[in-house]
């Protein structure tokens, strides 16, 4: 092995001070990025829950609609044109809408009902923890969250509430469905939606439609468009970047997370470019004795890449921890962040590129040393 | 095979510009010779560093012509007088210039990695210099543990281990006692006549005079006297493992 690592790790060692505010600064700066790609993350799996959790190949939705919550309304007729088209197996309609819930102390807090027909079972709680979701479609049962209790005032199956002036009543708890505008999803069956939601009986929200086995999917598409007049038929796929898309960037919340993230990859490779520079300075005699020596500027290069190197190895692996730790301590909050493996890849690439750049100060102050200066009595 | 390892031709050099400008060389003409050791001597800014960095590859002369080894410097950029220095020189320098967070037997493997010579025989190359300078026992410690007079010796197996046709030491005695002094310059003198190469020691110490087969002088840049050094009468130097004032010195 070559002595270039050898002399890289005893440099950045040697000066144990200046290795931990190296360490400090990737390590923050990491998991700043971590964080805040984690939220991003998270955020954009919190917004699409929904349309990732219903069971429909295509989503026929109002004309710009932005996201899943968008309160526009769909003639009902539609459903009937498009159920027509080849290759559509069932379209199920869905009502969704803001309302408000007054719990039993008379207060008032808004939920985002999710109404759909229980029999065609398109959209239906998951992670049902108690009670039964075939009992929504009795009187006035709802299905809620059991992170919600507070905010509802329910304790479980069999708490009561009132929507719209109707008693509604907890017959099942779902468990992690949590609402990104922190607005409780409130699951109902479609009749009931449409009174608790004051949606006309011939308007729906959204037509979730699935295709037979066999369907040419672009061609019924293509068809379905020719039947929905100023509607919009979109994959589900297609809905889902619409959703995130609106919520991360129409509101700026992405941007801002972006934004962070950059401030930390700028904070991070500014105090490693920095202690970098000023340890190569130190060791600016080592360097021009190496030189008079004869070695090839290539040589010294290496020794400050490997510095570069190790540290961000050493700085990931601690932020690495680190947000391993944020992920368990938020993963039952609101906005959980979310690391997946390629997040951890790209932040591993990231953290390398981060220092390696952050050498080349250091490297621009060695192509100037002068081997002369070590005769310097 | 010609004797002459390092010639210098009719070399000057300038140093500064305008009104600060510097004629510290004029006119040299130089022949280092294979297995010999050659002082040169002279009072304070006559010019002994500047022709050692220009024999050295360091400088570029402004006139005349250095050749090493066949090699002629001027042609060269700076990594190619870089590639000169790291296959033809071994340096000592009044500073030593160890690195202090390298063992002793790293300081000298490094002349070696640089050369890309690596792995178990470099380490090996490393230990016999240190044994031929009389650090045997020393390998694993580091600079910081050894006195002025190890670490000097640690400074010559760098400059030593390659085996180089050229060693250039820079005033390798200054910061030593007379017994170190000694033991360093009977090192560099055995280079140059067990092992063939040319040894040129930028001195002030007349204690070194005993060692040298040539003694140059110079003064304002301009060679002044080259002369045969008288037979020498050298004084006695105990083996390394003998002394121990050599181990417990400055």
């Amino acid at each position: 092995m070559a002595l270039t690592l050898t002399l890289a790790s005893r440099n950045l060692f040697h000066d144990s001070l200046r290795f931990i505010a190296t360490m400090v600064g990737i390590v923050f700066s990491v998991v700043l990025v971590m964080v805040q790609m984690g939220l991003y993350l998270g955020f954009g799996h919190m917004v699409t829950t929904m349309i990732d959790h219903a069971a429909a190949d295509l989503w026929v939705v109002p004309k710009n609609a932005k996201s899943f919550e968008d309160p526009s309304l769909l003639d009902l007729k539609l459903r009937g044109r498009v159920a027509g088209v080849d290759g559509v197996a069932t379209v199920v309609p869905l009502v969704v809408g803001f309302s408000d819930w007054r719990l039993d102390s008379g207060e008032m807090t808004p939920v985002f009902i999710v109404g759909s027909d229980l029999h065609d079972g398109a959209l239906q709680p998951w992670n049902v923890i108690d009670g039964n979701v075939q009992a929504l479609s009795q009187g006035f049962g709802v299905a809620v969250d059991r992170s919600y209790f507070e905010r509802l005032g329910v304790s479980g199956v069999g708490s009561t509430a009132e929507i719209r002036g109707k008693k509604v009543k907890v017959v099942a708890l779902t468990d992690g469905i949590r609402s990104f505008t922190t607005t409780p999803y409130v699951f109902v069956d479609l009749k009931n939606a449409r009174s608790l939601t004051g949606t006309p009986p011939d308007r729906v929200g959204d037509l979730l439609i699935r295709l037979k086995p066999e369907a040419d999917r672009d061609k019924t598409i293509a068809a379905i468009r020719g039947e929905i007049g100023d509607a919009e038929v979109l994959t589900t796929a297609e809905f889902r970047d619409r959703s995130r898309a609106f919520w991360l960037f129409g509101t700026g919340a992405g941007a801002a997370l972006f934004a962070g993230a950059l401030l930390g990859v700028i904070v991070g490779t500014v105090i490693v470019a920095q202690t970098l520079y000023s340890s190569t300075k130190d060791h600016l005699s080592e360097f021009a004795t190496l030189r008079a020596m004869g070695s090839a500027n290539n040589y010294i290069y290496h020794v400050i890449i490997y510095q570069a190197l190790i540290n961000a190895v050493i700085g990931f692996a601690v932020a690495s921890a680190i947000g391993a730790l944020v992920v368990q301590m938020t993963a039952k909050s609101a906005l959980p962040i979310v690391i997946t493996p390629w997040l951890v890849a790209a932040l591993a690439a990231l953290t390398v590129v981060m220092c390696v750049i952050s050498a080349f100060g250091a490297i621009f102050r060695v192509v100037r040393i002068d081997p002369a200066m070590v005769f310097m009595r | 095979m010609s004797d002459v390892i390092i010639e210098a031709r009719d070399v000057a050099m300038t140093l500064g510009s305008g009104a600060r400008k510097v004629q510290a060389l004029r006119g040299i003409d130089l022949a280092l010779k294979r297995g010999e050791l050659t002082l040169l001597m002279g009072p304070s800014g006559s010019g002994k560093t500047t022709l050692l960095l220009v024999l050295g590859c360091m400088l570029t002369p402004t006139a005349g012509a250095v050749t090493i080894s066949g090699t002629v410097t001027a042609e060269a950029d700076k990594e190619g007088l870089a590639k000169i220095r790291r296959e033809n020189i071994g340096f000592v320098f009044q500073s030593y210039h160890l690195f202090p967070t390298l063992t002793a037997a790293q300081n000298v493997q490094l002349a070696l990695d640089i050369r890309h010579e690596r792995g178990k025989r470099a380490r090996l190359r490393a230990r016999e210099a240190l044994e031929r300078v009389g650090l045997a026992h020393k390998v694993n410690t580091r600079p910081g543990e050894l006195s002025g007079g190890e670490q000097q010796r640690v400074a010559i197996a760098r400059a030593i281990v390659t085996d180089p046709s050229v060693v250039l030491a820079d005033e390798p005695t200054a910061a030593l006692d007379g017994d170190n002094g000694r033991a360093i310059l009977k090192i560099l003198a055995d280079s140059a006549h067990e092992r063939g190469q040319a040894v040129l020691v930028v001195t002030h110490d007349p204690r070194i005079i005993p060692f040298a087969d040539r003694i140059i002088h110079i003064e304002d840049g301009l060679l002044v006297k080259q002369a045969e050094a008288e037979p020498a009468r050298l004084p006695k130097v105990a083996p390394f493992g003998s002394i121990s004032a050599l181990r417990s010195d400055t």
